[in-house]
């Protein structure tokens, strides 16, 4: 038996997934329920009691359970000839197309009821997944660029490499410089809450405040000592400018990843209103 | 003068306490030498609380010491017990530097003066030979040691690590690994550079050395050890460094010249040769036996049933039967007939060509290694594009080649006794045709590693299987419809040529016109525009090159440089051109493939200005590809990093696939131009892991997939041997509590490999003995759908490819994405 399948031999994105084959399924839906809508004669108003909107409505909620199985699709790793990419594209595609087909549904009656909340719940997290989608387009090519071919690990001992090297350059300075240069190795920063994974500057990182000071310094000590300072001052620029790339990767992958923490939650929110959309309306009517 | 025995033993592995053994046992007047101070050096190096397994499970022990898996400690404690209980005679401390004399009068000597004299000598000194040693005034100082077993041992020290080999660097690497030990480390290599040692050591040392954690000094050798320092010839003159510590890793010396110096004879210069043996382990001289590892037998139990068996035979037991046989007679049981086991080998060793010379000890070796098969008239051997290296011999009956896969009645006949498959063995790719049983028949299969240790030991079987190799490949390119004559004059002009990786084959503008076939390794194809090389094609094996300047007035028209190391045949062109001359076919043929070639050289010219750069980049990342080893790959992940959000679900995958172990790591490896080759197996053509594992656990399957199975021991030989760093060595991770409850409850670590915390835990609980064994990727071979990395990755980042589908240049070059 033949197992293996060949991937293509070069790179396609998960929107070119196909020849775009779920835009073009998607874009279809979108056409048919709009074409269908205003064909269709409704009598006293257009929404979701009509048959025209029991249908919509179903392929609605259907779409929706169905993009809510792509967390566990990510993680059951099951044999077969499924592709997550296959999965994704679909995923992005038959999200938006729910705008249409929901909203059609709806038959632009919006009000303060469970109805309209499961509806507004649902463009939040279309939204969100919009969202997502930018990013993932956006940002892979500038995190590979940042981190200039270095891997997360390489630069993380770069960083203590050059700490070794702080060590190093400070033994010939005068004793009242050691607790700035210990600080800058021990007490520096990275990663931490979200808000600073998301920060680029970090207004407290001892290694900038050493940065600083040795420049300061520069102008006050005395001609012998202003080599040592030198060196000391060039490995603090070095590990400074490998902290902002650090700190930018780190927003990078925080970026990629903080879209999901709306996106997923209100996915359950809009499930969990969705039936009680469904069962109001059956038990109202 | 010393007292005489009856037997003595070098070497103290397992091979020779078993032999001991049995002499003591017997009541043999014997002595066991062995050159360390404790039994069995080898074993004693394994890793501290390593596993040691009994495999082949089969094969029966025979022998008056116990042996089953279980920890290297434990075994070793025993074997101790054992030789004191049993009362054998063991010298520590004698390292035999000697063996003269013959049967009856044997005389050793070792390094420290003293003499034994003995009637039969067993030679069990293993494959691991002596490292090599400093020669240098002062070479014996104390303070110099060949063996770095603790790098955290030391502190505040001056140490010379003497070595740019993989041992030096590493060793150095983990000396300076931790600051606080505030040690002084200076690596010292002969050479100008580091071309014995993986390129991703000498880039981390190339890196420590420029942020200052260490000195480097290269094209420098010690010419001086005293107390506390030492002195060096730099290329600028001498200097002396303070010295408290020397870590020499010059290398090792394969035990051969001192055998060699007792006068056993070898099978051949190959390095992977073995002594000439006769069928109870006695060497060229009479007298004098071989057996164990240097016999080349790896696995423990071997060794310990040879060193049993040797004793026997010296004893004058002739009819012993080696422990092995009932593994043979199992076998041969499904063959027709009379299953007599001695009968059988004599039979395939007459019947086959190849196996002709052979003693009947390598018939035996080979036969346990081989696999015996029956096909019936008209059953398929194997398929056309089923990857396969191992090779086929005809004991009885006839097989066809399928020629045409559009036409299954165009055959050739192969007939008893000859051999087939030997393309597949030699390129490492994929089978170029089928193979059809056409009357029933008995094959033997020889599998990849033993069949070129066929190869490489018994030169008339290198001649006959490269004779026949060349013939059918040339036959299979250009052979239909030329007469016999033209096909034996082109032959006759053949030869076979090796070329380094790097090598130039080609050059451009040059006017021989040879033609080339490419029988193993790959090609790049460059062409200078501009004054820059600009990277064509890459052609593998099975295909030529150079017929171009045929056509081009005489001139070559591109440079063709050999991507890995690569063996090519040679044919002169005029030959090649009144071939064409007589067979239009073929011409057609040719003049097809030279039109997509020219077109793609007139295209790249044309363009010269235009996209430069986006072809610089092309070339680029072609070369780059090529140094991260797609050049030898058949197929390998890559990831595109303007696709990859860094999710890992493609290790999450793998894991999950793979009894919790990942098997890539994705952020590990290099990245260039946005390509990022991340550490995971590339299914070499030829793989380098396969080289030296004692049980053979490492294979190829039909398509591609280089895995291993679970017969591995665990000796950590092919991690070592992998130039990508892609094989690791675990345990199996206990099975984690399923999806559903991790996703409604959050029982358990979920998906991916689990964390180390969890893994430890839960394995203190159920009793923490699982062996490591080794664990590297197997394209998820036998999983419907294929590679799980690629099926799991959502944004289509990651793709497995084989270089020549990815390094076929798009003839848009803007697809060539920039
Ligand atoms: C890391 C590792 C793990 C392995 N794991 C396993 C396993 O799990 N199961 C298994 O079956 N096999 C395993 N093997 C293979 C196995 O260890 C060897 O093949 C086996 O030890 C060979 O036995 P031997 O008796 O032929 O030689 P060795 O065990 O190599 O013993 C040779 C002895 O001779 C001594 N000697 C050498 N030269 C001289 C001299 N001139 N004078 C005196 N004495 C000398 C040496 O000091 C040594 O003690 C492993 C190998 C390695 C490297
Ligand atoms: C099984 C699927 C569904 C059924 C049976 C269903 C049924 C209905 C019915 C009967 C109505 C008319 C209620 C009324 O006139 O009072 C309605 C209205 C509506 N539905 Fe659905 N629906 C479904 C799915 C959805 C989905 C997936 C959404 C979007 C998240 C949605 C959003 C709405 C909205 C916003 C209205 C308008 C509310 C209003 O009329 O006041 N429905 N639906
Ligand atoms: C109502 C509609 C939608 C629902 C219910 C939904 C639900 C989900 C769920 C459950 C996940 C899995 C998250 C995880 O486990 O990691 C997911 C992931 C995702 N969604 Fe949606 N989604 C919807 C619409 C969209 C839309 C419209 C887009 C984009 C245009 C989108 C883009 C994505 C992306 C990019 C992912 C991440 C895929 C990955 O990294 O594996 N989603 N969505
Ligand atoms: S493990 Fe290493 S040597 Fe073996 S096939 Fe894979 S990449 Fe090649
Ligand atoms: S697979 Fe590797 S570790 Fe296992 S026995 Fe073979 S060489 Fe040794
Ligand atoms: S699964 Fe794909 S996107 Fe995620 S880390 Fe792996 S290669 Fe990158």
């Amino acid at each position: 038996m033949k197992t293996r399948k060949t991937s293509p031999a070069q790179h396609v994105s998960f929107l070119a997934h196909r020849r775009f084959l779920w835009l073009k399924v998607s874009g279809a839906l979108c056409v048919l329920s709009i074409v269908g809508y205003v064909s269709t004669d409704f009598d006293p108003v257009r929404n979701g009691g009509t048959w025209y909107g029991y249908t919509l409505g179903v392929i609605g909620a259907l779409l929706i359970l169905w993009l809510s199985l792509l967390g566990a699709r990510k993680r059951a790793i099951t044999a077969g000839h499924w592709s997550l990419k296959g999965w994704t594209s679909a995923h992005v595609y038959l999200g938006v197309s729910l705008i249409i087909v929901a909203t059609l549904h709806s038959g632009f009656q919006f009000g303060w009821n469970v109805h309209t909340l499961a509806y507004a719940l649902m463009i939040f997290v279309i939204l969100s997944g919009i969202i997502g989608v930018f990013f993932y387009v956006y940002i892979p090519r500038r995190m590979s660029d940042n981190r200039a071919e270095m891997g997360q690990m390489d630069m993380l001992k770069d960083i203590s490499n050059l700490n070794a090297m702080l060590d190093d350059a400070a033994q010939p300075l005068s004793d009242k410089y050691v607790p700035i240069v210990r600080k800058a190795i021990d007490k520096t920063k990275l990663g931490g809450s979200i808000f600073r994974r998301l920060s680029i500057n970090d207004a407290r990182c001892s290694t900038r405040e050493a940065l600083t000071y040795f420049q300061t310094e520069m102008r006050n000590v005395e001609a012998k000592e202003r080599s040592e300072i030198l060196d000391m001052i060039s490995v603090l620029e070095r590990k400074n400018s490998l902290l902002l790339k650090i700190r930018k990767h780190t927003r990078y992958k925080a970026l990629l990843q903080i879209w999901l923490y709306v996106h997923l939650p209100v996915t359950f929110a809009l499930i969990a209103a969705l039936i009680a959309h469904i069962i109001s309306v059956f038990y109202y009517n | 003068m010393a007292n005489k025995y009856d037997i003595a033993v070098i070497g103290s592995g397992p091979a020779g306490i078993s032999a001991a053994a049995h002499a003591a046992e017997l009541g043999l007047s014997h002595v066991l030498l062995e050159k360390t101070d404790h039994l069995s050096d080898t074993i004693y190096k394994y890793q501290k609380g390593k596993h040691i397994m009994a495999t082949p499970d089969q094969l029966v022990l025979r022998s008056d010491i116990d042996f089953e898996a279980g920890k290297r400690e434990d075994i070793l404690a025993r074997w101790e017990n054992q030789t004191q209980q049993g009362e054998l005679n063991v010298a520590f401390n004698s390292d035999v530097s000697e063996v003269s004399g013959e049967k009856g009068d044997f005389l050793i000597k070792t390094k420290s003066g003293e003499t034994f004299n003995a009637a039969h000598v067993i030679l069990a000194i293993g494959t691991q030979g002596n490292p090599n040693t400093m020669r240098c005034p002062g070479g014996d100082l104390p303070h110099i040691q060949y063996t770095l077993d603790d790098p955290y041992a030391y502190f505040d020290e001056d140490i010379i690590v003497i070595g740019g080999g993989d041992a030096g660097i590493e060793n150095a690497m983990g000396l300076i690994a931790n600051t606080l030990l505030a040690n002084r480390v200076t690596l010292v290599q002969r050479a100008d550079g580091f071309p014995r040692a993986k390129e991703a050591n000498v880039k981390s040392l190339l890196q420590a050395m420029n942020e200052g954690r260490l000195d480097v000094l290269t094209q420098a050798e010690t010419s001086l050890v005293e107390d506390k320092f030492i002195t060096l010839n730099v290329s600028d003159g001498e200097t002396r460094l303070p010295c408290d510590r020397i870590i020499a890793r010059i290398g090792s010396a394969p035990p051969r010249k001192f055998v060699e110096s007792c006068g056993v004879a070898f099978a051949s210069d190959d390095r992977m040769a073995y002594p000439i043996l006769s069928p109870t382990f006695e060497s060229s001289v009479h007298g004098l036996f071989v057996v164990g590892a240097l016999a080349g037998y790896p696995l423990i139990k071997h060794c310990m049933n040879q060193g049993y068996d040797v004793v026997e035979h010296i004893n004058g037991n002739v009819d012993l039967k080696p422990a092995d046989e009932p593994l043979l007679a199992e076998k041969f049981a499904k063959l027709p007939g009379d299953n007599d086991v001695s009968a059988i080998l004599e039979f395939l060793r007459q019947k086959i060509t190849i196996f002709n010379d052979l003693t009947s000890l390598q018939m035996r070796e080979f036969m346990l290694d081989s696999q015996v098969h029956v096909f019936k008239k008209g059953d398929t051997v194997f398929k056309r594009n089923d990857y396969g290296s191992s090779l086929f011999s005809i004991a009885e009956g006839i097989v066809d080649v399928l020629i045409d896969p559009n036409d299954s009645t165009k055959t050739i006949a192969i007939s008893e006794g000859e051999i087939f498959g030997e393309a597949g063995l030699i390129s490492g790719r994929r089978r170029n045709a089928t193979i059809v049983a056409a009357s029933d028949c008995i094959l033997v299969e020889t599998p990849r590693n033993s069949a070129r240790k066929l190869i490489s030991t018994v030169p008339a079987v290198e001649t006959r299987v490269n004779q026949i190799a060349v013939e059918r490949l040339l036959s299979q390119i250009f052979g239909a419809g030329l007469s016999k004559t033209e096909f034996s004059a082109v032959i006759a002009d053949a030869e076979i040529k090796t070329i380094n990786a790097g090598e130039t084959l080609i050059e451009e503008g040059a006017d021989d016109t040879d033609i080339f076939i490419i029988r193993s390794g790959s090609m790049l194809v460059e062409k200078h525009i501009g004054g820059k090389d600009v990277f064509l094609s890459y052609v593998s094996a099975g295909s030529y090159v150079g017929e171009m300047a045929l056509f081009e007035e005489g001139r070559r028209t591109a440079t063709v440089k050999a991507a890995v190391k690569s063996q090519v045949i040679r044919l002169k062109g005029a030959y090649f051109e009144s071939l064409l001359g007589a067979n239009p076919d073929l011409k057609a043929k040719v003049m097809d493939e030279l039109s997509d070639r020219r077109a793609m050289n007139a295209f790249v010219e044309g363009q010269k200005s235009g996209f430069d750069s986006v072809a610089d980049l092309y070339g680029a990342r072609a070369n780059f590809l090529i140094e991260q080893g797609l050049g030898e790959a058949t197929d390998a992940l890559l990831i595109d990093e303007t696709l990859c959000i860094g999710c890992d679900n493609c290790e999450v995958a793998c894991a999950e696939s793979h009894d919790g172990i990942s098997r890539l790591n994705r952020e590990a490896g290099q990245t260039f131009a946005h390509i990022h080759v991340p550490t995971s197996c590339r299914h070499c053509e030829h793989p380098h892991c396969m080289s030296d594992c004692p049980p053979d656990a490492i294979h190829r399957a039909p398509d591609g997939e280089v895995f291993i199975d679970d017969s591995c021991i665990g000796c950590g030989n092919c991690q070592r041997y992998c130039p990508y760093g892609v094989i690791q060595m675990e345990k199996t991770p206990p099975k984690k509590p399923n999806l559903l409850s991790w996703m409604l409850f959050g029982v358990g670590p979920g998906p991916g490999q689990a964390n180390k915390a969890w893994t430890k835990k839960t394995l203190a609980k159920k009793g923490n003995d699982a062996p490591k064994v080794a664990v590297k990727c197997d394209m998820c071979k036998g999983i419907t759908g294929g590679a799980a990395c690629v099926r799991a990755c959502p944004t289509g980042a990651a793709i497995r490819v084989s270089p020549e589908e990815y390094l076929s240049y798009s003839k848009d070059p803007t697809k060539a994405k920039a």
